[in-house]
């Protein structure tokens, strides 16, 4: 360099790594802005389950009709608010496929900001566009008029319904990382769907066959299905739902690692 | 770097990865390796890096130096494993065998640190954020960057803060990458194929802002294909073949070595080994019937072609820059029966 003394020199100036590894506000900011700017996930994510409530959720033939401490539209209304945050979190997380493509994930990995920090940042998006899932169904419930249940099972399953969803985050990196990104929307809207079914979210188990059933346990949604219901279900409240939830859990997070490893081994 | 790249990424593993490389350049340092300044830690450190994918080597055993403030042009065909080494230096990848060390740490301490940032070839950008939030989001992965409107303003970008990164052009997304790299004021500055697939205009524009910033001294080392750009930008350019360093020197140097014409004649059954006996002769290749010459001196090999053997169509060629690029570059034909050096045998 033939640049003069006088001339302020950029020397290596080490500085401190951020803290939390790169988690900042500002990032989580910029991440909610730019998945409210893509209308068509949010006209997706927020207006199909209205939709579904509206259709199954205010059928004169068995809205009104008890089901445990509440009615059927009430049952129908948790259903739907779970599928919403489910396809919100899913989504979410799904979208490392598409930076990843773009060569985002690229770019970062040359900042300081952790693997770690950045899954919490997008969790965190997700669960703002959950909340919006959630909210939306909820309140489109209040206005009809129909669900009927406690006040504190409005409150508590509408909670239960929001945090749980975010296992489905877990799903939507893993699935992020395994598929290509010009298809993982459509795969995982699909997979979804029948993961819905399976957890009794749009036809009530006791209508299908004893085997089919049987079978219905071991989905990824069937658990949380259950617990979110459970304050206004007269059933007891069982421990094999749990062990479902956590045995998906780590089976999500377990295949999200071992994706996103061999992600950043290859370059 | 005997950590896998899994235990790499997390925090622990990376204070173990640093200590690790701080003991082994005392070492290197007290081996006293060429290029080594006395009490100047490098920015780059090379040392018997190979690195291979599966049964391809992309990196075969490169040593290179690089002093804190040199700009060097890291100059080869496509292939040549420039992208490669960089993804090393930055920590995106690691080395099969032999060591990599930015300012005497493990590249990913390095980049933690802030102390290297890169602006990667195509791509790396998301098409859905202003340049703007890009600038910022970036900004905000770093402790004490440099003010956002400071880099958006050195990477000529003031004008266009509210365009999507989509409608931007190569250029400018490219000055938006640099921006980016700007943002933790780093003392190494990496950049892979910056001009790649951009106009005349965009790439003058892009190292206007470059060479404005070398100016204060940021050690800055680019790949490149471009031999133009190596010799406009570089103090010092680095050529590099098949994962082998082959040349190392100043540009005018490089240039020196690009001295000299080309005598292309149709003669089958060349006499390789009395041409390449002639004075001034540099390679002599035969194609079929063809045979080529290098030389600096080729009035006297077109006379000795025309008045002693039965060659004829003769051509002479200047041979530019470029040819000496491909020449020193270019890879060997497999198992050619041709001689192709000039040295008689």
């Amino acid at each position: 360099m033939s640049s003069g003394t006088e001339v302020a020199r950029v020397g290596p100036v080490e500085r401190r790594p951020p803290p939390f590894g790169g988690l900042s506000l500002p990032v989580f900011v910029i991440e909610v802005r730019r998945l409210l700017r893509n209308r068509r996930t949010v006209a997706f994510t927020l207006v199909l389950p209205v939709v579904f409530f509206l259709i199954f959720g205010l059928n004169k033939a068995y809205a009104s009709q008890r089901a445990g401490s509440g009615n059927v539209s009430a049952f129908i209304m948790i259903s739907m608010a779970l599928y919403g945050c489910v396809v919100a979190t899913t989504g979410s997380g799904a979208t490392v496929s598409l930076e990843r493509a773009a060569g985002w994930s690229r770019q970062l990995r040359v900042t300081p900001l952790t693997p770690l920090a950045y899954i919490l940042i997008k969790m965190a998006t997700a669960l703002v566009l959950g909340f919006f899932a959630d909210v939306i169904v909820y309140a489109v419930g209040i206005a009809t008029g129909q669900p009927s249940m406690p006040v504190h099972v409005w409150a508590l399953s509408a909670v239960v319904v929001w945090l749980g969803s975010l296992i489905f985050g877990a799903f939507g990196l893993f699935m992020g990382y395994l598929l290509p990104s010009d298809n993982v929307m459509q795969v995982m809207g699909f997979v979804l769907w029948l993961v819905s079914f399976g957890g009794g979210l749009f036809v009530p188990l006791s209508q299908f066959p004893e085997a089919v059933r049987q079978g219905a346990k071991f989905t990824p949604l069937y658990g949380l299905n259950q617990i979110v219901h459970v304050g206004l279900n007269s059933t007891p409240f069982d421990w094999t739902w749990v062990l479902n939830v956590l045995a998906w859990l780590a089976i999500f997070v377990g295949g999200a690692a071992w994706r996103f490893r061999k992600d950043t081994a290859r370059v | 770097m005997l950590l896998s790249s899994a235990v790499r990424w997390t925090a622990g593993g990376l204070a173990e990865a640093y200590l690790m490389d701080g003991s082994d350049d005392e070492a290197l340092v007290m081996r006293g390796r060429p290029g080594l300044l006395p009490g100047v830690v490098p920015a780059i450190e090379l040392t018997a890096v190979r690195k291979l994918f599966g049964p391809v080597v992309a990196v075969d055993g490169v040593d290179l130096v690089v002093n804190p403030g040199e700009v060097v042009a890291y100059l080869g065909p496509n292939g040549a494993g420039k992208t490669s080494t960089i993804d090393m230096v930055l920590g995106l990848s690691h080395p099969t065998s032999g060591q990599v060390s930015v300012f005497g740490m493990a590249p990913r301490h390095a980049v933690r640190a802030g102390l290297v940032s890169a602006v990667m070839q195509t791509g790396g950008l998301l098409k859905d954020l202003t340049v703007l939030e890009t600038v910022q989001y970036v900004a905000a992965l770093f402790s004490g960057p440099r003010p956002v409107g400071e880099v958006i303003e050195r990477a000529g970008l003031a004008h266009i803060t509210q365009r999507r990164v989509g409608k931007c052009s190569g250029g400018e997304q490219q000055r938006l990458r640099f921006a980016l790299a700007l943002l933790p004021d780093p003392g190494l500055l990496v950049l892979d194929e910056p001009t790649q697939g951009m106009d005349v205009e965009g790439r003058h524009e892009f190292w206007e802002a470059i060479r404005k910033d070398a100016g204060r001294g940021r050690t800055v080392v680019f790949a490149t294909h471009y031999l133009e750009e190596a010799d406009a930008y570089a103090d010092r350019v680095v050529m590099v073949r098949r994962g082998r360093v082959v040349a190392d020197g100043s540009p005018a140097q490089v240039r020196a070595m690009a001295s000299g014409r080309v005598v292309r004649a149709t003669w089958p059954g060349a006499d390789t080994g009395a041409l390449g006996a002639l004075e001034g002769v540099s390679s002599v290749e035969v194609r079929g019937s063809t045979v080529l010459v290098r030389s600096d001196d080729t009035d006297s090999v077109a006379r000795y072609l025309l008045n002693q053997t039965s060659a004829r169509d003769l051509e002479i060629t200047a041979q530019g820059l470029e040819e000496a690029f491909l020449a020193l570059t270019a890879d060997d034909p497999v198992g050619a029966g041709a001689g192709r050096a000039g040295a008689p045998s």
